[in-house]
């Protein structure tokens, strides 16, 4: 057997009473290091491979589906993978969702083989760290790089061959000088040619800045929230906005008279949320990858084909996350989970700094952490501002503030922004594993709630 | 046999890995090599209405190199479990740490520990739930929600279980050889209801707790599941019913199925060494406790005793050994509001200058490092202590609250916030009905010293969190948290409906 396309095809050879198989292979090469005050902590070099078997198979009642998965060295795991995906679909009642698996179509690039990656993928990322570290004084450095690509191979009995390698590359610093630090991420599929003593020297300048510590209460005030800010709260909202969910009656999708609210005003800005495979700096897999039935995918999706999708067009909410079954049950397009995202408003929109310049008194949040569901109906969220709340007077940051707790929810916040920025690429802090390619606005919010303050420095 | 590890894991050529890659690491001069084996099988059984939702199955295994070479660490992991592979991961660690030595920083130094030949370890539990069959597990689920759905007051159910069984065989150069076996399982269920004024959604979750039980606990053997789920319709019908929160400064009882939780987030994170180290300072953050404080810190009223332990029986985080080869162990964190102790892997113990390490590393799966993870952490009961009843009525004005919901702390463990499944209203040591949109906030060491009331022994629960995230790459973990009723005085309650968030 020479490589995992062969030893797919083989295994799809040993479908015996299923109507239909299905197959996922995840290649994964993956090196990263971490740092802590100014020394390594953490590393390691980690491949690693994962079959998912689906099993469909029709019966009087409906579709019936077995999932299995298997982690680990091939060997002769697979027909027995296949086996007991089988025996689980026989078993199992049929599945609310399921039905047969899409139209069958193949990528070019199926007979590719997964790609590779290394400690070496850091390039300059080593000797500028040493050189950082080196520079810092009496800061200190806190930080994580990894390098990542994941090569999805998906196989089906009804013929679909399609092949995705995904390159990701994440760098996370943060700068601390006594009680005052600063963070940057940067997302990227390529390290190595990464500047990190100019990073470095970056986050230490806004340190340095002159300016007072304020001491403010709760309450409301005008904030300017960073791409970065923005783009953890968007994808909160993403992953709440499951028309699945919102069917059942949990989320803040979900109408009393069971509709979808599409074609509901969300802001009076024109906004517009997208997603598109082929985004030429957010590039993700141009067909859905289920490897378990959840809120926004199905496993009997796998493999759909996947197009730009506007879930908000400037302004108005145009379309949930759909699974088959769900765009079915509401006669919406079928407008499958994508994995990236993009928010932007008009043309002409200000930068950071031109809306720090037009600011008269308000708060710069630079980073936002620990969101958490309060109330899965409102989409209300709690968290913290981290990492630098800067004052804004007059066009001009004059200082830092305290941390601040905050009960919001991205959709309310959407309703009440009043300016939107030129969108950049960003990084949700909090979700730099799971959802990286992100292309957000800064926003203003003119009457942002803070409900404590939060002592943590 | 009830003691015994799987035939199919002891099956692996674990001693053939091990030694090709330990006599690798003793010719290249490692100062320490581990190599781990590590099996984990995951289950996910999702039933709503009545229907099956999603049902899976996953068994992922692979091998795992850790070394410490002139001074550094290195890790590699691969799922080819051939001696080849052992090796090839055995060189690129050392490569790793070579590469890691260069940059510079204090040389790692390991706390000693002695060797464990041949040991093994298996979690007790008497059905293991991937022996019993899926059918069996969607007619338990679709069960419990027609139960539930005979109720007006139900609209939806959603009933879910999840189940892992992880199998760890551990050597290092010191000798040891560990193998280990453990079973969890945390089945839930979501009733969803409607608010009778705007037709809004309110929701009620079972608080029965994960435990490190087979799939007898479905049936009941440590968790009344039947009992649970009888109330389950009355609460949700009253929480549809509730008024919205009066903010204020009250009074709470607080359920050990919230306050497991709250334990959780502002001691057991708070007391991890290398919190206090800065290890984690760029992503789940530090902890206000500096790495000098224990016997100095002083963390909240007398009443409050928290134990750390490996041993508790049915806690996730129980287990024989670490993912260092450290033996299970107990000890005391905080004794009558006194900060006493840090949770410490080996390179933390050392740091402190401990003769020991207290057995706290621990690595999700094959692929992930061991590192720094919160053992069961535990607040004490008082002796001959009263019950959750006479707790609640030794209050004028406050809240009862149970079952944990929402949750987030800063990142120093400090400011907190945390919702509840329910709040009832206390007026005159009697519950007055559920009230809506509460969420408590207040500051670790001064909610800890608002700590005026513990109930006894009868009150106490073994509670825990089986989806604990930290580190990068994030790694998720499970600890169980055990304690009793408690009264907290004068805490700040808010409406997080945004009248006063």
């Amino acid at each position: 057997m020479s490589g995992i396309q062969d030893a797919l095809e083989a295994a799809l050879r040993h479908r015996r009473d299923a109507d239909e198989l299905l197959l996922i292979a995840d290649e994964t090469a993956a090196a990263h290091l971490r740092w802590a005050g100014d020394a390594l902590t953490t590393n390691g070099s980690v491949r690693s491979r994962r079959v998912t078997a689906a099993a469909v198979r029709d019966g009087a009642a409906g579709v019936h589906v077995g999932l299995v998965g298997h982690g680990g060295a091939l060997g002769d795991a697979l027909p027995g993978l296949v086996r007991a995906a089988e025996r689980a679909a026989r078993d199992a009642p049929p599945a609310a969702d399921a039905t047969r698996l899409p139209e069958p179509w193949r990528t070019p690039s199926w007979a590719e083989p997964p790609g590779g990656t290394s400690v070496d993928a850091f390039g300059d990322v080593l000797p500028g760290l040493a050189d950082a570290f080196a520079a810092a004084g009496q800061r200190r450095l806190y930080g994580y790089t990894e390098h990542r690509v994941v090569t999805t191979y998906l196989a089906a009995s009804t013929g679909a061959r399609l092949r995705h390698a995904q390159s990701t590359g994440l760098f996370d610093l943060s700068v601390r000088d006594g009680d005052d630090s600063a963070w940057a991420g940067v997302t990227a599929p390529d390290l190595t040619g990464l500047d990190v003593p100019a990073l470095a020297a970056e986050l230490s300048a806004t340190l340095a800045r002159p300016g007072r510590r304020v001491e403010l209460p709760p309450g409301r005030y005008e904030v300017l929230l960073t791409p970065n800010c923005v783009a953890d709260l968007m994808l909160h909202l993403y992953l709440a906005a499951g028309a699945r969910g919102a069917l059942d009656g949990r989320t803040a999708f979900s109408r009393p008279d069971g509709r979808l609210p599409l074609g509901e005003r969300l802001t009076a800005l024109p906004l517009t949320l997208r997603s598109d495979p082929d985004h030429p700096l957010l590039p993700c897999a141009p067909f859905t990858v289920s490897r378990g039935t959840d809120d926004l995918t199905a496993v009997v999706d796998n493999g759909l084909p996947l197009r730009p999708t506007r879930w908000i067009d400037e302004g108005v909410l145009t379309a949930l996350v759909q699974t088959r079954h769900t765009a079915e049950q509401t006669g919406a397009p079928l407008t499958p989970m994508v994995d990236n995202l993009v928010l932007e408003g008009g043309p002409d929109a200000p930068t950071l700094p031109e809306m720090v310049r037009s600011t008269r008194r308000g708060l710069l949040l630079t980073s936002l952490w620990y969101l958490r569901d309060v109330d899965p109906a409102s989409l209300l969220l709690t968290g913290l501002t981290r990492d630098g709340v800067r004052l804004v007077e007059d066009g001009e940051i004059v200082g830092t503030v305290h941390n601040f707790r905050f009960n919001e929810s991205p959709l309310s916040l959407l309703a009440r922004a009043t300016e939107a920025g030129r969108p950049v690429p960003a990084l949700p802090r909090e979700w730099g594993d799971y959802f990286t390619r992100m292309v957000m606005p800064p926003l203003r919010v003119p009457d942002f709630l803070m409900s404590a303050v939060s002592p943590a420095t | 046999m009830p003691d015994e590890i799987d035939d199919s894991f002891l099956a692996l050529p674990l001693a053939r890995l091990a030694d090709a890659a330990l006599s690798r690491a003793r010719q290249r001069g490692a100062r320490y090599a581990a190599l781990r084996v590590q099996r984990v099988r995951s289950g996910r059984t999702v039933v709503h209405d009545g229907a099956l939702r999603a049902s899976e199955e996953e068994t992922e295994t692979g091998l795992a190199v850790r070394v410490l070479h002139r001074g550094a660490w290195g890790f590699a992991a691969t799922p080819e479990l051939t001696p080849e592979a052992a090796v090839r991961a055995c060189d690129d660690a050392l490569a790793l740490a070579r590469a890691c030595a260069d940059v510079g920083g204090a040389p790692v130094a390991l706390a000693p520990e002695p060797a464990y030949p041949g040991a093994t370890w298996r979690s007790p539990y008497r059905i293991n739930p991937f022996e019993v069959p899926e059918s069996e597990r969607v007619e338990l689920l679709s069960h419990w929600c027609a139960g539930l759905q005979a109720h007006e007051s139900v609209a939806h159910v959603l009933a879910r279980a999840t189940a892992a069984q992880e199998n760890t065989y551990y050597a290092d150069l010191d000798g040891t050889r560990v193998t280990q076996q453990r079973v969890r399982v945390h089945p839930q269920v979501l009733a969803v209801g409607r608010r009778p004024r705007d037709g809004g959604v309110q929701t009620l979750r079972t608080v029965g707790p994960p435990v490190a039980r087979g799939w007898e606990y479905l049936h009941g053997e440590g968790w009344d599941w039947a009992g649970e789920l009888a109330e389950l319709p009355a609460l949700l019908a009253e929480k549809t019913q509730a008024p919205a929160v009066r903010p204020g400064r009250y009074d709470l009882v607080i359920d050990p199925s919230q306050l497991w939780l709250t334990i959780h987030e502002s001691v057991g994170h708070a007391t991890e060494y290398d919190r206090a180290l800065g290890h984690e300072m760029s992503y789940a953050g530090g902890t206000f406790a500096t790495p000098d404080a224990a016997g100095r810190l002083r963390y909240g009223s007398a009443l409050m005793s928290v134990d750390a332990d490996r041993s508790a029986p049915h806690g996730l985080a129980t287990v024989g050994f670490d993912d260092e080869g450290v033996a299970a162990q107990s000890w005391p964190l905080i004794e009558a509001g006194v900060l006493v102790g840090f949770q410490h892997d080996r390179g933390s113990a050392a740091r402190a200058g401990l003769p020991r390490s207290a057995g706290c590393a621990y690595a999700e799966s094959y692929r992930h490092t061991p590192m720094a993870r919160m053992p069961n952490v535990s607040l004490r009961p008082a002796v001959d202590g009263p019950d959750t009843a006479a707790l609640i009525a030794g209050v004028t004005d406050g809240f009862y609250l149970a079952g944990s919901d929402s949750w987030s702390i800063d990142m120093r463990r400090r400011q907190f916030q945390f919702t509840a499944q329910r709040w009832h209203r206390i007026r005159n040591g009697r519950l007055a009905g559920q009230v809506s949109g509460a969420a408590y906030q207040a500051e670790t060491t001064a909610f800890w010293s608002a700590l005026c009331g513990l109930g006894g022994e009868g009150t106490w629960l073994l509670s825990g969190a089986d989806m604990c995230g930290k580190g990068q790459p994030v790694q998720a973990a499970a600890a169980s948290h055990g304690c009793p009723s408690a009264v907290f005085r004068g805490i700040d309650v808010v409406d997080t409906g945004g009248r006063d968030g």
